[in-house]
């Protein structure tokens, strides 16, 4: 197994190549997808409201007419961006704040390290409610607090990494020939820390996309009428007894693309970091 | 045992002073002036000046919040801006709803997860354990709203069988619970299966069936009762997921519990209410954490803490 590079060694894991076939599929269907499908995601029209699935309109229409497959679509835009910069975000603040405290040592780690075992003293849905509730609703807003969530997770996984690599060869013979703070971490820890880390954010891009849509269903989110996946099924909540397809569309998208994302993340676990395995 | 007790309950107590700190912050970190919230949009300038005297908003921060704690240690946590009732009343009985919830969910994840999570190691490599496999890769990808608006328009709508929303007797909380359960059975199975091939893979399990004994005993005696020390933690921290999920799972079912309250609060910007709900979450997750850890010393005599 050791001799294999790593990308076929993947491609021999099933579960991860489901994962990143879906994952594939939901980054296509983001970045062409509005492009592709030909009604708008805004435009209500009150002649077809909350029509089944038919051939003009293949999920249906919610509750203003809109049509749910070019909302579907375009939500997946917006999902994207939103936890691609939460979980990025957070993989810079939290890895960076994590290699940095293990690396320097002293009191600005165990500071940092504190600060971090309290984040983890309490529930992250509760984090993510509170950053809300000072920052206030939005879709910025939504993004932080998500980031805020992920963050924990990559300062620890940076902070045990740098706290290994700290006392091997390579790294103190670049401190003592004399080489800045920044460049020992950019040139020796960082390549070294990349692995855990982007295995992390594969995983979090899952949790990250369940907390935003969850927030936007509560309102606490991206706000209607735009159509983010959770915020849609907050709306077609009303309309469930006599139209269930209006809810069953955005929740089928969110629960496959989370699934993608854990797949591929198990996948890339396996494949690059063995020792994390459960 | 005694000196790590005392550690972790001072540990335990730093915690909750500092998100007592944190809460007291929200007040101060929320733009806009919080006697002006507090009054109400149509409150006349003098009003709101009164109000912030009253409220001793115009003091020093280290003082409200040298005042904030003191109210909060004798249990007074203010009163609800849109209610008007004592947060600490409404709290009590929110959560005794959010407790029975949650206490319902972790029974059904467990008596779900554990036999799922430990056949699939038993019959390790089979179709069944491939299924568990898959099923608990799905219920980790659920979205708790989405399954918990699937199960109304499925047994509410269509059956009729269960009731939508509300709380008023035991038929209320099977859908909610069942909700509520479908992450952590998720969780739960898949740890159990791994703590259990840990567990099949021991000398002692050798040992067992080595001297004859029928693979019953082996599994359930020698291999069960060590798999299932590990999933204590795994149980306790379902808990800190069931308190975040079930602000959802509240809000789908309109179950009154502290997660309902407190989004309710977010919304209106009822700060009092919000204060609250996160101290009370806050605490009760804290406290949840130690107890997990204790019981896991005591069943596991491999443990030992100093």
């Amino acid at each position: 197994m050791n001799g294999v590079p790593p990308a076929r060694r993947l491609l021999r894991h099933r579960a991860g190549v489901v994962g990143f076939v879906i994952t594939t599929l939901f980054v296509l269907v983001s970045l062409a997808g509005p492009a592709l499908v030909s009604e708008q995601p805004l435009a209500t029209n009150f002649r077809a409201i909350l029509k089944p699935p038919s051939w003009a309109h293949w999920f249906g229409t919610d509750e203003l007419g809109r049509d749910i497959l070019s909302r579907v679509v375009h939500g997946a835009r917006i999902s994207l961006e939103l936890v691609l910069s939460a979980v990025l975000g957070a993989l810079l603040a939290g890895g960076g704040l994590g290699i940095w405290a293990g690396f320097r040592g002293g009191y600005v780690e165990v500071l940092t390290m504190r600060a971090i075992d309290l984040l983890l003293a309490l529930p992250g849905f509760l984090i993510a409610l509170v950053t809300i509730t000072i920052l206030g609703v939005g879709t910025v807003n939504l993004i932080i607090a998500v980031g805020i969530y992920s963050i924990p997770a990559f300062a620890r996984i940076g902070h045990a990494a740098a706290l290994i690599l700290r006392p091997v060869e390579f790294v103190q013979a670049a401190i003592s020939q004399g080489a800045t703070d920044l460049r020992v971490l950019l040139r020796h820890v960082l390549p070294n820390v990349l692995s855990p880390l982007f295995v992390q954010a594969s995983l979090r891009m899952a949790t990250a996309l369940l907390l935003a849509s969850s927030l936007s269903f509560l309102g606490l989110g991206v706000q209607p009428p735009m159509p983010e996946w959770g915020a849609m099924l907050a709306n077609g909540r009303s309309y469930l007894s006599t139209s269930p397809h209006v809810v069953l569309f955005p929740g089928l998208a969110i629960m496959l693309v989370t699934l993608g994302f854990n797949l591929l993340g198990d996948g890339l676990r396996d494949v690059f970091d063995p020792r994390l395995r459960p | 045992m005694l000196p790590y007790l005392a550690r972790r309950v001072a540990a335990l107590g730093l915690v909750l002073l500092a998100v007592s700190v944190l809460v007291f912050a929200i007040l101060r970190l929320i733009p806009g002036d919080p006697a002006a919230l507090i009054a109400g949009v149509d409150a006349r300038p003098e009003e709101v000046e009164r109000l912030r005297v009253a409220l001793g908003l115009d003091q020093p921060a280290y003082v409200q919040y040298g005042r904030y704690l003191g109210r909060v240690i004798t249990g007074d946590l203010g009163r609800s801006l849109r209610s008007q009732q004592p947060v600490a009343t409404d709290l009590a009985t929110r959560f005794e709803a959010s407790l029975l919830l949650a206490s319902v969910s972790l029974a059904v994840a467990l008596a779900v997860g554990l036999p799922a999570g430990v056949t699939a190691a038993v019959w390790r490599g089979t179709a069944w354990d491939s299924a568990m496999t898959t099923i608990s890769v799905l219920g980790a990808s659920m979205p708790t709203f989405w399954l918990g608006l699937i199960l109304i328009g499925f047994f509410s709508v269509r059956l009729g069988w269960l009731p939508t929303s509300g709380y008023e007797s035991a038929e209320y909380v099977v859908l909610p619970a069942v909700t509520l359960a479908a992450f952590s059975v998720a969780s739960i199975a898949r740890t159990a299966r791994s703590c259990m091939l840990d567990a099949l893979g021991y000398d002692y399990v050798r040992t067992a069936r080595a001297k004859g004994l029928c693979e019953g005993v082996v599994v359930g005696k020698h291999a069960l009762k060590n798999a299932l020390i590990p999933l204590v933690a795994v149980v306790g921290l379902q808990f800190g997921y069931l308190i975040g999920a079930s602000a959802v799972t509240e809000t789908v079912f309109t179950w009154p519990g502290v997660g309902l309250l407190l989004v309710d609060a977010i919304k209106h910007r009822d700060l009092p209410v919000i204060q609250g709900a996160v101290l009370l979450v806050a605490a009760s997750f804290a406290l949840v954490n130690l107890l997990v850890d204790l019981l896991y010393a005591t069943l596991d005599p491999r443990i030992r803490l100093t």
